[in-house]
Formats: C-alpha cells, sequence, structure tokens
C-alpha cells in the first residue's frame, strides 16, 4: 500500500526543463517512478529526453492533468518562482504537490498554505525545503536516493533529509513502506501528525519512526496525537540537543527560543506518549529492530 | 535577522508608522550635534538587541545637549545582560505619555498563518501581563492573503477593547504595521509601547523587527541591516563563503551534509566527549548535498582556522552525492590547503556512510595522509575524534 504515493501515482515535475529539475527526473525514472510529463510554459508542446524515454513538456499544471491524468507534481523551480508554482498546482487541484525548493520565503509558504486551506485542503503539500517522499519499489517524488534500502513495513517520517537517508540506509535489510520528508522549515504542508495518521491507517505498515529536531511544537503535538490514536510502535529521534538558543542551524525552522522547541522538552513529550525514544540515530535503528522483533 | 530599535524605526517610519524623530550615533560627542537638531533635549537610547535595557538604565533624558553628552558617555560601552553597547539612538522626547499599549504581528507555527496580537497594558511588563493576566492580550489570527484591512484592524482593536477615543488612530497603526510586516518580508514586527501622549497622538515609542533571511532574494536592501560587527569573524568568513556555519564553544570541529545529520553529529561528539574530558563540538557547518572538492576546502579552510579546534570530525551520508566524490573532495581539499601553505596539523577523522562508500573509503585509504583516519560508523568516529581533541 504505501502512504500519499504508489506505484499508480502518476508524476509530473514543474521545473523539469531547468538543471536541477532534468538531473533529478532522470533519478525518479531510475527508481521507477511513473513520470508523465513536465510543465513549463515557454517549451510547451516540446518534449525532453531521459535516456530514451520522452517525456512530454506541457504549459501548465492543468493541462498535464488533463492530458495525462497526473496525480503528483514535484516542484524544482527556483525560490523566487516557488510560490506562483504551488498556487499553480493548488489551483489546478492536484491531489499532491511535492515542493523540494530550499529558502523559500516564509510570506510566501504561508500565502500557498493559506490558499490551499481556502480551497478546502484538496492539495496535499508537502514541505517546503525537503528531500520528498519515497515508497521504495514503487514510486519516488523527490530526491531521496532509491538505491540505499529496500521496499519493507517500517513507515518513517522526518523533518530532516540526511537522517532520512541514515536511517534508511540502517534498517536497509528490513526495508520501508513510505519514507517522508516532510522538511524544516517553519511553515510546512505535511506535518508529522499527518504522516502518523496515514502509516497508522496503512495496512502494510507495522512500526513507525519519527525524526524530529528542535524549534516549534510539532513533535509535542504528534507526541499527543501518538498517545490519542496510534496503536502501532513508534520509535523517535530528535536532533539538536547541543544547539545554542537563538542559533539557526540550517533549517530555517532549527531554532531555540527561550525554553520552547528544545530537543529535550520534545524527547519527554515523546516518551511519555509512549515513544522509544534513540540518543543517536544507530541506537534509534536498534530500538526499531528491537520494536519489530518484540 | 533582529533589527536594533534604530532600524526598525526607520521601517516604521517608511511605511506610514507613526515614530519619533531620531538618530543612531557612536561617539558621546555626536549627541551634541543630535541634541541640538531635536531643539536641546533628547532620550538617549543604548541599541542592544535585547529586551530589560531601560530597567538596566540603558534609557535616559537628556535637557541639554551637555546633560545628552553625558549620557551617552554613560551608556556607550555599558554592559546590558551581556551585550555591550556600541551605539545609541539620541530620540525626541514624547510629550508626557498618558497610556502605553502593545501591538505586534508574528508568524504563528503552529496554526500555520500570522497572529496579530494587542493589548491595552502595554509597557515594559508586556510578558508579565501575556503570562499572568492572558485575557487582557487579544490573538488574532490574521489570514496570510487577506491581510489587514482596516475591518480586520477595527476587530484587533475592538477585541483589544482600546479606548473609543484612540480606536481610529490604533487602526490606522495597525494597517501601516501590516504593510510593514509584508513588505519587509518581517517574521516579528512589535510596537511596545505604543503610547497614548498628553496631546492625543498614538506613537510607537519603540520597537522590535524581525526579518525572514530567505527573503534576502527580493529584499536587497536588508543586507545593510546586518549588524556585521558583532558578527564572529569566523562565521563572517564562512558566510563571504556561501557556508552554512555556526561557531561553538567546544574543540571538536564538525563538517557534514545536511543540517538535520549536522545537528546529530554536535548531540553524538557532545555525548561522546561526556568520556573524554568534557570535549564539545567547536560548529556547525552544512556542506550541503554537492559536497564539491572546492566546498570542503572551503570548509576545512574555516574549520582549521579555528584556534579552539583540536580535532576535526567530517561526517558525511552519501545520498545524492556519492561518497568517492566526497573522498576526492578531502584529499583534494588537503592538498589545496597545503599547497597555499597552509600547515594542516589537526587530525581529521572521517565516516563515510551511504552510496559508494566502500570506493571513497578506499580512496581514502590509498591516499594514506598522515592525518587522516577512518571510522566506520558515527558513534565510533565521534569516540575518536572526542578522544584526539581530549589529548
Amino acid at each position: 500500500m504505501a502512504i500519499f504515493l504508489t506505484k499508480e501515482s502518476k508524476v509530473i515535475v514543474q521545473g523539469m526543463t531547468g538543471s536541477e529539475g532534468q538531473k533529478h527526473t532522470r533519478r525518479m525514472l531510475a527508481s521507477g517512478t511513473n513520470i508523465v510529463g513536465g510543465t513549463n510554459p515557454r517549451k510547451a508542446g516540446q518534449t525532453v529526453d531521459f535516456d530514451g524515454k520522452e517525456i512530454p513538456v506541457f504549459g501548465t499544471v492543468k493541462e498535464a492533468m488533463e492530458k495525462t491524468g497526473a496525480d503528483v507534481t514535484v516542484i524544482f523551480v527556483p525560490e523566487k518562482a516557488t510560490k506562483a508554482a504551488v498556487v499553480e498546482a493548488i489551483e489546478a487541484e492536484i491531489p499532491l504537490a511535492v515542493v523540494i525548493t530550499e529558502g523559500v520565503a516564509v510570506h510566501d509558504t504561508a500565502s500557498f498554505w493559506a490558499l490551499a486551506q481556502a480551497k478546502g485542503n484538496k492539495t496535499r503539500i508537502i514541505g517546503p525545503n525537503c528531500p520528498g517522499l519515497i515508497s521504495p519499489g514503487q514510486s519516488n517524488a523527490g530526491i531521496i536516493p532509491a538505491d540505499i534500502t529496500k521496499p519493507g513495513r517500517i513507515g518513517l517520517v522526518s523533518k530532516s533529509g540526511t537522517l532520512t537517508y541514515q536511517m534508511m540506509y540502517e534498517l536497509r535489510d528490513i526495508g520501508f513502506s513510505s519514507c517522508v520528508g516532510i522538511g524544516g522549515d517553519p511553515i510546512i504542508g505535511t506535518t508529522h501528525i499527518d504522516a502518523l495518521k496515514a502509516f497508522q491507517e496503512d495496512p502494510e505498515t507495522d512500526l513507525i519512526v519519527m525524526i524530529g529536531e528542535i524549534g516549534g511544537d510539532a513533535e509535542e503535538r504528534a507526541a499527543d496525537f501518538i498517545k490519542e490514536h496510534v496503536t502501532k510502535p513508534v520509535v523517535g529521534y530528535v536532533a539538536g540537543f547541543t544547539a545554542p538558543e537563538g542559533k539557526t542551524m540550517g533549517h530555517a525552522g532549527a531554532i531555540v527560543s527561550g525554553s520552547s522547541g528544545t530537543a529535550q522538552a520534545k524527547k519527554e513529550a515523546l516518551e511519555a506518549a509512549g515513544v522509544k525514544v534513540g540518543k543517536t540515530p544507530s541506537e534509534t535503528a536498534r530500538l526499531a529492530r528491537a520494536a519489530l522483533a518484540g | 535577522m533582529d533589527l536594533f530599535e534604530y532600524q526598525a524605526r526607520d521601517l516604521f517610519a517608511k511605511h506610514g508608522v507613526p515614530v519619533l524623530a531620531g538618530e543612531v550615533i557612536d561617539t558621546p560627542e555626536a549627541a551634541r550635534e543630535a541634541t541640538e537638531r531635536l531643539g536641546g533635549r533628547s532620550v538617549v537610547k543604548a541599541q542592544v538587541k535585547v529586551g530589560g535595557r531601560g530597567k538596566a538604565g540603558g534609557v535616559k533624558l537628556a535637557a541639554t545637549p551637555d546633560e545628552a553628552v553625558a549620557r551617552a558617555t554613560d551608556i556607550l560601552g555599558m554592559d546590558i545582560k551581556g551585550h555591550t553597547v556600541h551605539k545609541v539612538m539620541i530620540a525626541e522626547t514624547a510629550p508626557e505619555i498618558a497610556e502605553e499599549y502593545y501591538v505586534s504581528y508574528l508568524l504563528d507555527r503552529t496554526n500555520r498563518t500570522f497572529l496579530a496580537m494587542a493589548s491595552v497594558a502595554g509597557g515594559m511588563d508586556i510578558e508579565e501581563v501575556a503570562a499572568t493576566t492572558p485575557e487582557k492580550l487579544a490573538k488574532v489570527p490574521v489570514d496570510a492573503n487577506e491581510g489587514v484591512t482596516p475591518e480586520k484592524a477595527r476587530e484587533i482593536v475592538e477585541k483589544a477593547q482600546f479606548p473609543a477615543e484612540v480606536a481610529d488612530q490604533v487602526a490606522e497603526v495597525l494597517v501601516t504595521l501590516w504593510k510593514t510586516f509584508v513588505a519587509e518580508d518581517a517574521l516579528l514586527v512589535e510596537v511596545n509601547p505604543l503610547a497614548k501622549v498628553a496631546d492625543g497622538r498614538v506613537i510607537a515609542l519603540d520597537g522590535k523587527v524581525s526579518l525572514d533571511a530567505n527573503a534576502e532574494f527580493r529584499q536587497p536592501s536588508h543586507e545593510e541591516l546586518e549588524d556585521k560587527a558583532a558578527a564572529n569573524p569566523l562565521e563572517a568568513a564562512a558566510k563571504a563563503k556561501g557556508l552554512n556555519y555556526v561557531k561553538l564553544d567546544g574543540q571538536v570541529g564538525i563538517i557534514g551534509n545536511g543540517a538535520g545529520l549536522v545537528m546529530s553529529t554536535l548531540d553524538v561528539v557532545a555525548y561522546a566527549g561526556e568520556n573524554h574530558g568534557g570535549v564539545k563540538p567547536a560548529n556547525f557547518l552544512d556542506i550541503g548535498g554537492g559536497a564539491s572538492a572546492e566546498v570542503m576546502a572551503n570548509g576545512l579552510e574555516i574549520i582549521l582556522g579555528d584556534p579552539d579546534v583540536k580535532s576535526v570530525f567530517v561526517n558525511v551520508f552519501g545520498g545524492i552525492t556519492a561518497c568517492d566524490a566526497v573522498a576526492n573532495g578531502i584529499v583534494q581539499a588537503l592538498a589545496l590547503l597545503e599547497s597555499k601553505g597552509e600547515e594542516v596539523t589537526k587530525p581529521l577523522v572521517v565516516r563515510l556512510d551511504g552510496n559508494n562508500a566502500e570506493l571513497g573509503r578506499k580512496i581514502l585509504t590509498d591516499a594514506n595522509h598522515p592525518l587522516v583516519q577512518q571510522v566506520d560508523t558515527m558513534d565510533g568516529a565521534a569516540d575518536k575524534a572526542a578522544e584526539l581533541a581530549a589529548k
């Protein structure tokens, strides 16, 4: 089954003709993603060759959806054009928009998020500033390396890209149903809670690994959700115990202000909800193995 | 990026929020002319990015230009909660203050929207008000696309129960303050106090603004608001090279790829340090996805240039970047630094995992650099780096 993305997903790429878009379209195709088109109003009607496979370019998301039945878009446009690209995806009512772009201004994210809500949340947004999501063996929408793990029964949700990869690799012998990189910005579309809910309902997921980091209160709210609604075992990891107050650690959202948003507070909230929290990524992987065995 | 009060004042003025005249100076003598320009009286205000400066003695009234020089002499160089005062604002003296209010807009992460906050109980104790009598602090969500219209401003004014005689003026401030918030890509704009003065006017007497660094692409003027003097020299050098670097106070230099992995590396090194005399990470440095030899060299140069660093831990997970490219980057970076005549003497512990990890490890093994040693796991490598730093 997997969540949000399956082998049935028909994926388009906004920004497919750009250098990042081309590079990652090629990688996504190589990992089995059914890419049915790209968009670029200036290159509509052309095709782009990816190792012998011709992918059509459409003028708009709406047109691409009408012609191909696409239900997922992966957005690779530069930060100054990201808002317009996401707004276009929302207005076309595509069910899933994965926003890879890093460095999107918060006012832009706030704006397209408000629009998505005003339109009744017909479009699930993942990101921005995220690696995307993969359902190994089925489909890969974003920049997650596909060949470091295999299909299996662990569901993974994470704010951080490289920690996602690290965990996929540590548990590669067991494998994953889906891995969702939700991004570390102050405002993101899909949250830990959204992914936890979907994994809880997914019959092919037996265990959930959740990776958080300092900043905000998303992990604390996820802990409340787990306590109330999640019966599957959850193993957690939180990065940033040694991060100083008031310093931005790479992700725009990873900033501790005062006593709120600390890694310690998040760890305690998760443990109070019955989540086993690892001190390091490797320990977290060991806890996951133990939870599956036990 | 947090701004100084005088910078916030300038942005408020630019967008029509009523403020008093003022200018910023950095020598006591300049206080004289500035005060003369204001008619012979002024308020001398320490410019520090920390609250509570009034209570700390950083805001003083000067009845004459001479007094302004004396007050500026007192305040310049003063330490306020660990912040040294390098600049003071010489501000117009406000007419007698009748009431102190509070208004702000900020990002509400939890609800993924913007939030207006307003209170008639503003002034120095607004945190206290928020904590003990939260009903006196009105909170009104603001839709990012609808913004603060005159109607919305009126809603905020009513919710916060502003007196009728200032309602129109406060509503006008709320509209112009929203303009500031949006036009400047701010994460926070706060006016405290928003004062009603003796002649009935409503004026922003002090304010805080925090700007979104991600919006630099459309805010070219924001670069000059940066407090370059306060930046750590290593951080400034790293920024000039486009590196995502934060200086910390430990001994183990850290280089990694991906913000989450680097944050995690800091934690793992700190845990390992507990067994090695309490050594800690010396910095955060994320070289990002495409770790080319040049980026690796730039990163290593910054870290090796930090006199606090005793050992370096390079922690890379090859996702998109293959580990062989990273290994080549390390080898070339060391050669590059040595060819520039820099003496590389600090030990490097390298952990490579993920894509082409075996190939990457072989490249480092074959290069056989005397300062480079490899450990296969992140936890093991952190322990080794901490041990070397403790020597």
